[in-house]
């Protein structure tokens, strides 16, 4: 299988890096080496995060083999497994190793485990160096006596696990993530666990003091001993076997065994064997590349830029720039350095930690939060409004979007509780830049961020260009805030199109002034609009919005040119994909009569109505009808419109309230039809969905609705706004709280009113609220701030007095054709050739 | 009604769509010819276009849409085309066809206007 030109790559270490370097030059290029690769330990590679396991005997050592033999023969792999590679012969270009002796120890230093006389060499074009690291040893007496181990290889669990069975008690020295590991594989061996820590606290390198602590009081909850501050001096014994530890203050432990856990050392000697610079450990370069360009190092025995690093992420950057290079697929990758951040469990307990653990500065900003009771703790170190540092202890939800944060070094959001707890809106911190590609952004369209990326690329600057080029954001509109993150992170500002500002987009104005100029100059109809603030031309995806600003600002004055109005307010009915429309009229709070029941039936069979179904807000939908049915069946069913079409009041749903059930405070029927009937039909922004509770307990959802009222004891009602459970789900913000069921309809109306006149085209009430502000809200239309409450009051019952039930127009249609289908006609004539 | 077609090229399918007043200002009208779905639209300052009812994304009814400046808005998912020449956003286009008021009636030619210009050209 040899093939000629191929280079030889020669791989000392088969650990994690070793075996992951190989997989990524082999995704790129399968042909382009010969590899062969020395391994001290005499197995393929296996995941040595999940040692503990093994040792906890969670997983059987099967089990975390990564690559089994048969993947280095099927990759033309030659595995030197149990040989040492000791020297590398850079003048002749030749890896020299030497088979480990049975039971020598892979990770130490000295040569005395090899069996020098049997030299096995490999010529190399190119070397990489992944040979990791070894336990630390801390300079003490008795170490390697029967008894006592180091935590590095799955020889090493298999010891301790057997010399556990004989033993009562066991010393874990090291109080870092692999000492609590080991620990933890100890205590299921049915030995009593004792940590002993040379710092003042468990887990330095990732917690700070607080919850270091806490740490240490939940792993005493579980059953290990904690010691802290003890140095170890010797560990003593009697006739082979362990009798207990000497502290260097004097103070002694019981033990029958030891176990050391106290961090890890590069493995550099190959390197040093052969010439290459080593300092803390084997000194690189952005590509991986020693002082030597034939050979290159990777892993846990690198120093890159004065680091060195211990966790496994950091490999797969390197290996990814490593593979990069050494394979020509891109010459230049280069390694920056990683970020360190980790999620795990020790002993069960979660724990997330990355960057910093303590405040650098004074000017750095420390958000802390604790809940000792339950061991959670939680702390962000923020420098230049970005996370410098995060520890979540016992509570790591926020975890995956704090790392994302942090490693992308994004701005972090400006209410520092939601970093912790998450935004109540539910609206994703994450940054939409940092996605991968094929992420779906539009849920509703199916637009990838890649093809998003594209448009912006291709010149879309703003959201609506994004949106006209992709139709990404033109669904349910929730993911717009995730587009214009990505318009920003492309081009570096967002929107560079005025026209998002302006209420619809074909008339150059933010609300305000279009309103300032439509009173001023007295414009009624969306066509003066038109031909007065937009030069004549009729930009039809601004008229629906304009026909809706005008109705608000003339009540009864309006000149409603139809044209203006989308389908489902031409004919008052909710058209469907097949073109069908649906027929939902209005049943006041939910209650309906036998006799209301009857004609809908009736109604449904005589039109053959496809599909009859109950809404979410408590009404029946007669769905599939077509247009020219629509006035018969209004006039048959003779009730009035229920407004499921439009930007307007929808309905207000009901839960049975004082009338029968048993827990109700409040007459939620009686309250939610008399707003039913004051409020049908008051166009808006954009829907609002409204709910009435008898109690807290909500069963009419209202805390989710766009406004509601729910009964509290004292017969009181609280009125909520802004709630939302469609694309986005929101709890309603607490407006007031009042007496009687007038006081509800007056300051329901007044907020109607206040975002009627301010809120933004398809602008719904939770993001109205979250703009403005609950407590502004507040100020205006309870406190009347600015002196508006009663142009609200009038403003809202000027509205209410110009209703006019929509489908009166069965009886007289507002223009010719309003309810006709489809229209037959036959080609007359074929036109001859009469030039 | 005898002398509509002479406003059109020799070959055309010339069919009358009745009075313009039938097509309410500002809107669209859908009519079935040969079993083809056509919208017609009437802008208004007048002018009249003619497209294949059926949006090409999700076949929804052209002929309901929003209109204005030769535009026409789908009214199910909002794509838009050119009244005029057919073209959508993207890759996405409508065929069009010639349509005008003759003695107060709207007047269409069935063949869409590429076809009628391969016609022409072969």
């Amino acid at each position: 299988m040899i093939k000629k030109n191929r280079k030889k790559l020669v791989v000392i270490g088969n650990g994690m890096a070793g075996a992951r370097i190989v997989e990524e030059i082999l995704s790129r290029e399968p042909d382009m080496f010969d590899i062969a690769m020395f391994g001290a330990e005499p197995y393929g590679n296996y995941n040595r995060i999940l040692l503990s396991n093994v040792l906890n005997k969670s997983q059987d050592a099967t089990e975390i083999f990564m690559n089994p033999l048969e993947w280095y023969t099927k990759n033309h792999i030659t595995l030197h497994a149990g040989v040492k590679a000791t020297r590398i012969d850079r003048e002749n270009q030749l890896v020299i190793g030497a088979p480990m002796k049975k039971d020598a120890l892979p990770y130490v230093a000295s040569d005395a485990g090899l069996n020098a006389a049997e030299p096995i060499e490999e010529f190399y074009d190119y070397v990489i160096i992944a040979t990791g690291s070894r336990p630390f040893i801390p300079p003490m007496e008795g170490f390697g006596k029967p008894g006592t181990f180091a935590f590095r290889t799955l020889d090493d669990c298999a010891r301790i696990a057997d010399y556990a069975q004989d033993c009562k008690r066991a010393a874990v020295i090291g109080g870092g993530l692999l000492g609590l590991e080991a620990a933890r594989g100890l205590l299921t061996h049915g030995v009593e666990v004792t940590v002993v820590e040379a710092a003042p606290q468990l887990m330095v390198a990732q917690l700070d003091a607080e919850s270091g602590s806490m740490l240490k009081s939940t792993m005493e909850g579980m059953g290990v001993s904690v010691q802290l501050e003890k140095i170890t001096a010797k560990i003593a014994g009697e006739d082979g076997k362990i009798t207990h530890l000497e502290f260097k203050d004097g103070t002694t432990l019981e033990t029958d065994m030891v176990v050391v856990s106290a961090g890890i050392r590069p493995i550099v000697e190959v390197a040093s064997a052969s010439g290459l610079v080593v300092e803390k450990a084997i000194v690189t370069d952005d590509q991986m590349r020693t002082n030597d360009p034939k050979i290159f190092a990777l892993g846990e025995c690198v120093q890159h830029r004065g680091r060195i690093y211990g966790l496994v992420d950091p490999i797969w950057e390197m290996a990814n720039v490593l593979a990069d290079v050494i394979t020509g697929t891109n010459p230049d990758a280069a390694y920056a350095g990683s970020k360190l951040g980790t999620k795990l469990k020790v002993m069960g307990v979660e724990l997330a930690s990355m960057g910093e653990t303590k405040p650098a500065s004074p000017s750095d900003e420390v958000v802390v939060y604790r809940e000792p009771r339950k061991g959670v703790y939680k702390k962000l170190i923020i420098r230049d409004d970005k996370i410098a540092g995060c520890i979540l202890l016992g509570d790591i939800e926020a975890a995956g979007t704090l790392m994302q944060l942090f490693f992308s070094g994004t701005k972090a959001p400006e209410r520092r509780a939601d970093l912790l707890f998450g935004a109540p809106s539910g609206v994703s911190l994450l940054k939409a830049s940092d996605l991968p590609d094929n992420t779906q952004i539009c849920n509703c369209n199916g637009v990838s961020k890649a093809k998003i990326k594209d448009a912006i690329d291709s010149g879309c600057t703003s959201v609506a260009k994004v949106g006209a080029c992709t139709k990404a954001g033109m669904g349910c509109g929730s993911c717009k805030t995730l587009i214009a993150q990505l318009v920003e992170a492309y081009t570096g500002s967002v929107g560079g199109d005025p026209s998002e500002h302006f209420y619809v987009p074909g008339v150059p104005y933010e609300k305000s002034q279009l309103v300032a100029e439509i009173k001023r100059r007295e414009l009624k109809s969306v066509s003066s609009v038109f031909a007065e603030l937009a030069g004549g031309v009729e930009d039809p995806a601004s008229k629906a919005g304009l026909a809706s600003l005008l109705n608000t600002l003339w009540p009864g004055e309006y000149e409603d040119e139809r044209d203006a109005r989308f389908i489902n307010d031409r004919v008052h009915a909710n058209i469907q994909k097949d073109g069908t429309f649906s027929v939902i009229p209005r049943i006041y709070g939910g209650v309906t009569t036998p006799d209301e029941l009857r004609r809908i039936a009736d109604v449904a069979v005589k039109y053959n109505v496809p599909m009859v179904k109950f809404t979410g807000g408590q009404r029946i939908d007669l769905l599939g009808v077509k247009k020219d049915d629509l006035p018969k069946m209004w006039q048959e069913l003779g009730m009035p419109s229920g407004h499921a079409y439009t930007k307007s009041f929808r309905t207000c749903k009901s839960c049975v309230g004082t009338d029968f059930c048993r827990y109700g405070l409040g007459d939620s029927i009686a309250l939610a039809q008399k707003i039913e009937r004051r409020f049908q039909g008051i166009e808006s922004p954009h829907k609002m969905k409204l709910a009435t509770a008898g109690c807290p307990r909500n069963c009419s959802e209202a805390y989710v609705k766009d406004i509601s009222a729910v009964a509290i004891e004292g017969g009181k009602w609280e009125i909520y706004i802004g709630g939302a459970a469609g694309a986005t789900v929101r709890k309603g913000d607490l407006l007031c709280t009042v007496d009687t069921h007038d006081d509800v309809l007056k300051y329901m109306g007044r907020f109607m009113q206040y975002y009627r006149e301010h809120g933004r085209y398809l602008e719904r009430t939770y993001h109205f609220l979250e703009r403005v502000g609950i407590d502004t809200v507040r100020k205006i239309v309870i406190e009347d701030s600015l002196g508006i409450c009663a142009h609200l009051d009038a403003g809202i019952q000027k509205a209410v007095d110009a209703y006019k039930d929509p489908w009166k127009e069965a009886e007289l249609p507002a223009y010719p054709a309003q309810f006709s289908g489809p229209e037959l006609a036959a080609v007359l004539e074929v036109a001859e050739n009469n030039g | 009604m005898d002398n509509t077609a002479k406003y059109f090229l020799p070959g055309a399918l010339v069919v009358n769509l009745g009075s313009v007043e039938n097509i309410s200002k500002g809107q669209g009208r859908c009519f079935v010819v040969n079993g083809e779905e056509i919208a017609v639209f009437r802008q208004r300052d007048g002018r009249l276009f003619a497209t294949q009812n059926r949006c090409p994304h999700r076949q929804g009814p052209l002929s309901e849409g929003i209109i204005g400046n030769g535009k026409v808005v789908c009214p199910l998912h909002a794509h838009k085309f050119d009244m005029c020449t057919g073209e959508g956003e993207g890759h996405e286009c409508v065929s069009t066809f010639s349509v005008r008021e003759v003695q107060g009636n709207v007047v269409l030619n069935l063949k869409a206007v590429e076809k009628q210009l391969e016609t022409a050209t072969a």
